[in-house]
């Protein structure tokens, strides 16, 4: 008997542990904009902060965070992710604002951009074996090429008002729709990987890739799927990237693949720690976005938005490790 | 006598003490004694085999003169004359002339001879320039003095098999040669079953190369199961059995039959092929002409509700038949027959064998069986998955209903099924798989190793639990190197050696002692077989 309410006792107590480790992330986001409103009260601890900046402007960062850890969940990189979202931007601003090609229409080519290029990804990862990383890396540099040359490395502009209208101009509770849709794709994937078994699968493959093999899963569908779904998502980020700036560059698509990197892993330490999850990674943008907002009133330099997402990013994955030292992560 | 290191420095060998000679070596495991009171000798320009079965305490014994282990106080080891103080420090051995080949040989592949033959000195070597024209050069000296063949510039991952064991001993030997010359003594190197693997010719050329090596004035222990090869090889052989030395005997004066009573513990009647009887029963699942990996047209049939035991020694092959039938490695070629529909083995895949209705449940209970950091239910549910999916979503209540009721009736403890599979014993993780594969009602269950590394409380339930598919109407097949197990589950059990079987026990043949004597003579039973001629030749003498 004794034994028993021990066990019980000690259960208890890891268990407010577990508690604690899953809602660190938002404590820490929660004292983060304690700290900022302390030190900047009059022009950070506003409403317009929250809704346009932290909420509003990052959409972009938030759904092509949360098509990265598709395949992160399965176990494969994709660092084109960023490449694919200044395409599609740019394949955009090119056939709509240059050319004068409908808006569904140049959305469709972006859409078709994005399964391609999952189609490539997957087809050299699986049947070539070569590591996601070093595909993925090679496919983004392909498509930096492949922007430059369609926008004769030009920034362009005037796209169809209508779309501005529907990403960032159009609010409700004074907070732009395209926070709306990212939050919409927020709870689609929570719910795919909660609660169909395709969720589960992705688990399994990015968790033990024999163990599904043998457990019947379509390893080559569920990794193909899964880098195609990421590409796929990635375009949307680069549609509701040209709704939000009214235009394309670039290059500037291209500084979100650090941030999102960082959110992922950082997103992992939280909510469902140790696995990639949706509400994390949401949460963990608002973190990053609000430390760099509040630096940003502080009058600290820009520079300093890359020190802190890489800060961010190796911290978060050093986190999760001394947290849970006691096992391996599966993050990689 | 106090420390080994002041007394290797000085003076000269003595020629006339042994290589090794060690005493009142023993072992205990939590408990358990692994080794009691076992001396071992061996004479400098010998051969020496060490025999046993599994769990004869063959690898404890390498393992304390490696240095992975201590043994129990009181034992003591010397090594050509001198004394060496125990438990060795890991990795002392080599300061100590002794060197050790085991069955993974320790090579890197995409690496070439030469590099691998050099990695030991690489890897502690200081110094900033290496004489690649001049190591080049001493790597073939020394391969010609053993009068091999191996070009230095060669990659490991393109030789054959041999070569590569032939490398590995090579090298052992040679990383040696510094404290050889400084302690001016020959040195003493450990084979720890480099044959299983190999193809007949390729043990003949290793032979080769342990003759030169005994030549140059060492001694070479020899591990293996196999008592052809020992018989052949060797000058001494000590057996070892439940720990303690059964027995030493000088090979040119044993008989084969002598070898095998003292691995076994009674000499054995002579063989006797089994009549066996399965007319009456309904066959319900056939492979024929199974061949891929070792396994060479293997065909078999099992009724329902029968258990078959595959077993052999290590390289036999045995093992590879479920993955084989279950589609998760390759055939060559060959079907397999689940009631009137056949599926062709080189193209099934593990996806089409659980829809005809066979489940495997591999060894590597975390590695390849289960995932340890995700938690029952998914663990449990992983095959059945698309039975929970409704419109609105998998239904996660049902869910952990299913691994509830599965962990009460496979006695899984705890039965808390949002614990994370790796939280609970090895016995308990094996139930937990067990239910993952039963509750799809298989008309072949394949198992490899069920109860590798399961306490003996769980191993009994994991017994009850095999049985009770087979009573619900299975088929079983598992693979095991655990006598006892196949004696206690199967009805029937097939003995591999080189891909084949050679020997099939049935009704009271199945027992643990039974299995035990047919698995030492395996390799005489395929030699048998290959030659085509009746009863193995006892008069074998070794000259």
């Amino acid at each position: 008997m004794a034994e028993g309410t021990e066990v019980s006792a000690k259960e208890k107590r890891i268990d407010w542990l577990v508690e604690l480790e899953k809602y660190a992330l938002i404590l820490a986001w929660i004292a983060l904009i304690l700290v900022f409103a302390f030190v900047a009260p009059s022009s950070f601890l506003q409403w317009p902060t929250f809704s346009s900046i932290i909420f509003g402007s990052q959409a972009v960062l938030v759904v092509l965070t949360l098509g990265l850890i598709i395949p992160l969940t399965a176990g494969d990189f994709d660092v084109s992710v960023a490449a694919v979202l200044t395409f599609s931007a740019m394949i955009l601003a090119v056939l709509n604002a240059k050319m004068g090609l409908p808006l569904w229409q140049a959305v469709l080519a972006c859409l078709a951009m994005g399964l391609i290029v999952g189609f490539l990804n997957a087809f050299f990862i699986i049947f070539f074996r070569i590591h996601s990383l070093i595909v993925t890396l090679g496919t983004a540099s392909v498509i930096q090429g492949l922007i430059l040359w369609i926008s004769s490395s030009q920034t362009l502009s005037g796209v169809s008002p209508g779309l501005i209208d529907w990403v960032i101009v159009n609010r409700l509770f004074d907070i732009p729709l395209a926070f709306y849709y990212a939050m919409a794709l927020g709870v689609i994937i929570w719910y795919v990987f909660e609660y169909t078994p395709i969720g589960r699968r992705l688990l399994f493959v990015g968790r033990g890739r024999e163990v599904a093999r043998l457990s019947g899963i379509s390893v080559v569908r569920v990794r193909g799927v899964a880098l195609v779904a990421s590409s796929v998502i990635a375009t949307l980020a680069g549609i509701i990237n040209v709704g939000t700036t009214g235009g394309a560059d670039p290059l500037s698509g291209l500084t979100f693949l650090l941030p999102a990197f960082a959110a992922a892993f950082l997103g992992a330490t939280s909510i469902v720690p140790g696995r990639f999850n949706p509400l994390g990674s949401i949460i963990a943008v608002f973190f990053l976005v609000t430390g760099i907002t509040g630096l940003n009133f502080l009058g600290v330099d820009t520079f300093v938005q890359n020190m802190f997402n890489g800060a961010a990013l190796i911290l978060a994955v050093s986190l999760s490790q001394l947290v849970r030292g006691r096992k391996e992560q599966g993050l990689t | 006598m106090s420390s080994s290191h002041s007394e290797l420095g000085t003076g000269a060998p003595d020629t006339s003490a042994p290589a090794l000679f060690a005493e009142h070596v023993s072992k205990t495991f939590g408990g358990e004694r692994a080794l009691s009171d076992v001396a071992f000798s061996v004479v400098p320009r010998e051969v020496h085999g060490l025999l046993g079965q599994n769990g004869s305490g063959k690898s404890t014994l390498i393992k304390i003169l490696a240095g992975f282990h201590a043994p129990d106080p009181g034992a003591s080891l010397q090594i050509f004359g001198r004394t060496v103080q125990l438990p060795l420090a890991p990795g002392q051995f080599r300061g100590l002339g002794l060197a050790f080949v085991h069955q993974h040989l320790g090579l890197m592949p995409s690496l070439t001879v030469l590099e691998n033959l050099m990695l030991s000195e690489l890897a502690t070597r200081a110094g900033t320039y290496i004489n690649w024209a001049r190591e080049r050069q001493r790597a073939r000296e020394v391969f010609a003095r053993f009068d091999l063949d191996l070009d230095p510039s060669a990659k490991v991952e393109d030789l054959p098999q041999v070569e590569r064991a032939l490398l590995a001993i090579v090298r052992a030997f040679d990383d040696i040669r510094g404290e050889r010359a400084v302690h001016d003594t020959p040195g003493i190197l450990f084979l720890d079953e480099p044959t299983p693997f190999l193809p007949k010719e390729g043990v003949s050329q290793l032979f080769g190369l342990v003759r030169g090596i005994v030549d140059e004035g060492a001694s070479v222990i020899f591990v293996s199961h196999d008592v052809d090869e020992v018989l052949e090889i060797t000058d001494r052989a000590t057996i070892l059995r439940d720990g303690r030395v059964a027995g030493t005997l000088e090979t040119a004066n044993a008989l084969y039959a002598d070898f095998v009573e003292l691995i076994i513990g009674r000499r054995i009647e002579a063989f006797q092929a089994e009549a066996h009887d399965l007319r009456g029963a309904e066959v319900d699942v056939a492979a024929s002409g199974v061949t891929g990996g070792t396994i060479v047209d293997l065909s078999v049939n099992l009724h329902r509700g029968e258990v078959l035991g595959l077993t052999g020694l290590i390289g036999s092959g045995f093992d590879e038949v479920p993955y084989l039938l279950f589609g998760a490695s390759r055939a060559d070629s060959g079907t397999l027959q689940l009631h009137d529909k056949t599926y062709d083995l080189h193209e099934i895949s593990p996806q089409r064998a659980m829809e005809a209705g066979v489940a495997l449940l591999p060894g590597d209970r975390l590695g390849t069986a289960g995932v340890g950091d995700l938690t029952l239910i998914d663990n449990i549910t992983l095959p059945v998955l698309s039975s929970f999916h409704a419109l609105t979503g998998l239904k996660r209540r049902a869910m952990r209903r299913r691994t509830s009721e599965l962990g009460r009736e496979f006695d899984v403890r705890p039965n808390v099924p949002e614990k994370e599979l790796e939280s609970l014993s090895g016995g308990n993780q094996q139930k937990v798989l067990l239910a993952k594969w039963m509750q799809t009602s298989p008309s072949l269950m394949l198992l490899d190793e069920p109860t590798q590394g399961v306490d003996v409380g769980a191993r009994q339930q994991v017994f009850g639990a095999i049985r009770d598919v087979a009573e619900q109407g299975a088929a079983v097949i598992c693979a095991s190197t655990d006598y006892g197990q196949l004696a206690a589950i199967c009805d029937r059990v097939l003995i591999f050696a080189r891909g084949r079987v050679v020997q099939e026990l049935v009704g009271s043949d199945v027992t643990k002692d039974r299995i035990a004597e047919q698995t030492v003579l395996s390799l005489a039973l395929g030699n048998q077989g290959e030659a085509g001629t009746a009863g193995h030749s006892t008069e074998q003498v070794h000259g």
